[in-house]
């Protein structure tokens, strides 16, 4: 059975034209970048085009480009690169609603001397903006606010954040995994001073992340050894994987235009078509502000593992905000921040399409779905066609 | 993924006994929407007294569903003392073992079958018995202590597993770690209780006992304990708690060091925060 592939905030397939940039580095192009002789200068000279591929895709330049292994590690290195240059802040801001590499890190750093503010966000997962500007302090340390959120696809208006941190010398860090590839983005005119991106999630593979920053930003390396990225970030290269990410860099670029035009409108048939089809259901997140490949809809009064696992048998593959498939006992951290109430945060799947996701399987989801749903509201005791039993 | 056995994924896909039945002579309710997982058990006797028909509703993940299916195919054809008997443990062997994390859907099909037995036998519901130990998820001690002792329980994880508690704030580890203790008959660390101490012992022994059993265990939870004074019996204490979300944190803090002061140094001392 052909997976139909709609958990693309998860992870991505690697492009096939990514695959093929990649093969010749694990075989025949060992050659570590470092070295003295032509063969391994030539792999050097290619990953320098990949830094300028990626830089373009941001309007960053290549020197404000750092390659690390992971969207996680781009997030811990800009946090604490932001507060080991001011050691004498020990203030942090970022949102309830962020990805567990920054949301566990954060707690961690409140347990060890930081004073950490949460931003709340509304119904509709979106930041309580003046919140927000009222915590900022001469003791803030960085203030990291993710640009689109992972769980529902809203997208939080960093740009203008960024512009106001900055007026009081704050540094500035976002979590942009979700949010590169699918909406545009230029550093140049941007007030970010970094800014973390993933390669699994626009078609590189996993294992290679970026961290964007900005010239003149205070940094100090995570990772200390060798040379390698200008002595920000040690370790022998993973060519292969800059390599890939370089390529999946351009793809994202000649794409953006068809994540925001076809995904969009497949995304938007789903949505519409479940909705309709589904009594008790709703989206959960901000409809205006949202990624174009991104919709988290809540079933009431079921439970999300159960959805998933039906859904499995036909191959669809998706996500939950659910207690039973999170590995903890409670639901999503986010959809519990935005006040999603328990009858229906159990019962959230979130659907995340891709360029490669086509009309057919779309349709394939929107028949299946409204059976699935059914049949497990047949056995919850808090069914009754519509109403709370 | 989970990695539940065929029969679970059987029972999953393929439920027995889905339904309600309208002139029950039994019926037991567990759970709630809250908690993520919730079973509603109907049963009916025949002439015999024994369980002609069972059938189940339930709101929850695979294997609560799959766990409600399989204690339905248990109970059937069972008198009602051999149902009363069928444990968690039986539940999770007849689906041929449920993921460790999982256990608490079996627990959930043990509890919704006593209720209706309960139901039936016109006892009168049960309160929760017991003092309620886990805020988040209203699990109280003698529950706790159950699961406990029938599964043979020995850490906070399992219980978690068996029965949710600690799966949520965690403020209530200390607590379920001391009725694992007693059930295990482990006795506490021995310490040695003087008659009468004098008040410079009791401060020494006091802050002694702050430093080296208390102070560590709050700062793992990012907490931490200050003495401010000894005045008489009263111990007068600064803390900090760190699970901010949670308005008991404070008070299970007082309780654990109070219990910790007691047990170690004098059962005549109070906490009190300043």
């Amino acid at each position: 059975m052909k997976p139909i592939y709609m958990d693309n905030n998860a992870t991505t397939r690697v492009a096939p034209e990514v695959v093929e940039e990649m093969l010749p580095y694990f075989s025949d192009l060992y050659g570590n970048p470092s070295s003295m002789h032509a063969f391994g200068g030539n792999v050097g000279a290619k990953l320098k085009a990949a830094r300028e591929h990626v830089a373009t895709l941001l309007g960053a330049q290549p020197d404000e480009i750092l390659f690390t292994s992971c969207g996680t590690e781009s997030d811990s290195t800009a946090i604490h690169a932001a507060i080991r240059s001011h050691p004498e802040k020990k203030h942090i801001i970022t949102t309830r609603v962020e990805h567990p590499a920054v949301k566990n890190l954060a707690e961690h750093l409140a347990k060890n001397g930081y004073r950490v503010t949460f931003v709340p966000v509304d119904r509709q997962g979106r930041l309580d903006l003046d919140y927000l500007y009222q915590k900022l302090s001469d003791d803030t340390a960085i203030v990291s606010v993710m640009w689109a959120n992972n769980e529902t696809g809203t997208i939080f208006p960093v740009e203008e954040i960024a512009r106001t941190v900055r007026e009081r010398g704050i540094v500035f860090h976002t979590d942009a995994v979700q949010a590169v590839g699918k909406i545009p983005i230029n550093m140049a005119e941007s007030a970010i001073d970094m800014l973390s991106l993933s390669g699994h999630k626009l078609h590189a593979p996993k294992g290679i992340g970026v961290l964007y920053i900005r010239k003149g930003t205070k940094f100090a390396p995570f990772l200390m050894g060798g040379h390698q990225e200008r002595g920000r970030r040690a370790g022998t290269e993973n060519t292969a994987s800059i390599i890939g990410m370089g390529r999946a860099a351009q793809l994202a670029m000649a794409c953006m235009q068809d994540e925001n035009t076809r995904v969009r409108t497949l995304r938007d048939k789903l949505e519409t078509e479940l909705l309709k089809r589904v009594p008790c259901s709703m989206i959960n997140g901000d409809p205006e502000n949202r990624l174009p490949n991104t919709t988290s809809i809540a079933f009431e009064f079921i439970e999300g593992e159960g959805i998933l696992l039906l859904m499995d048998q036909y191959g669809i593959c998706a996500s939950s905000g659910s207690a039973c498939t999170s590995g903890s006992l409670e639901p999503s951290h986010v959809l519990r921040a935005m006040g999603v109430p328990f009858t229906a945060a159990h019962g959230s799947i979130r659907y995340s399409l891709s360029i490669y996701n086509t009309e057919e399987e779309v349709d394939f989801v929107i028949d299946k779905m409204p059976p699935i749903i059914q049949r497990l509201r047949q056995m919850s005791p808090f069914w009754k066609e519509g109403r709370i039993a | 993924m989970w990695d539940y056995t065929e029969k679970t994924k059987d029972h999953f896909l393929n439920p027995r006994n889905v339904g309600f039945i309208d002139d029950f002579d039994g019926i037991g309710e567990v759970g709630s929407l809250a908690c993520g997982d919730a079973l509603k058990l109907t049963f009916k006797l025949d002439d015999n007294k024994r369980i002609a028909d069972a059938k189940f509703q339930t709101f929850g993940c695979a294997s609560a569903i799959a766990s409600s299916s399989a204690l339905t195919e248990i109970i059937k054809g069972m008198s009602l003392e051999e149902a009363a008997k069928v444990t968690n443990e039986d539940i999770a062997d007849y689906l041929g073992g449920l993921p460790k994390e999982k256990m608490h859907c079996s627990v959930m099909g043990r509890d919704a079958m006593e209720k209706a037995i309960a139901y039936y036998r016109g006892e009168a519901e049960k309160k929760i018995e017991g003092e309620i130990v886990c805020e988040c998820f209203g699990v109280s001690d003698v529950q706790i202590e159950r699961a406990v002792r029938e599964n043979g329980l020995t850490s906070i994880e399992d219980v978690t597993d068996y029965v949710k508690a600690g799966g949520g704030c965690g403020n209530c580890h200390d607590k379920i770690q001391f009725i694992i203790d007693r059930v295990l008959g482990n006795t506490p660390r021995a310490a040695k209780k003087p008659e009468a101490l004098t008040n410079i012992q009791k401060i020494k022994m006091i802050d002694a006992t702050l430093e080296r059993e208390i102070k560590p265990a709050l700062n793992q939870d990012g907490g931490d304990i200050e003495l401010v004074d000894v005045d008489g019996n009263r111990v007068l204490v600064k803390l900090r708690g760190t699970c901010a979300s949670c308005s008991k944190s404070q008070i299970t803090l007082k309780h654990y060091v109070e219990n910790k002061l007691k047990e170690l140094v004098s059962q005549d001392l109070v906490v009190e925060e300043v």
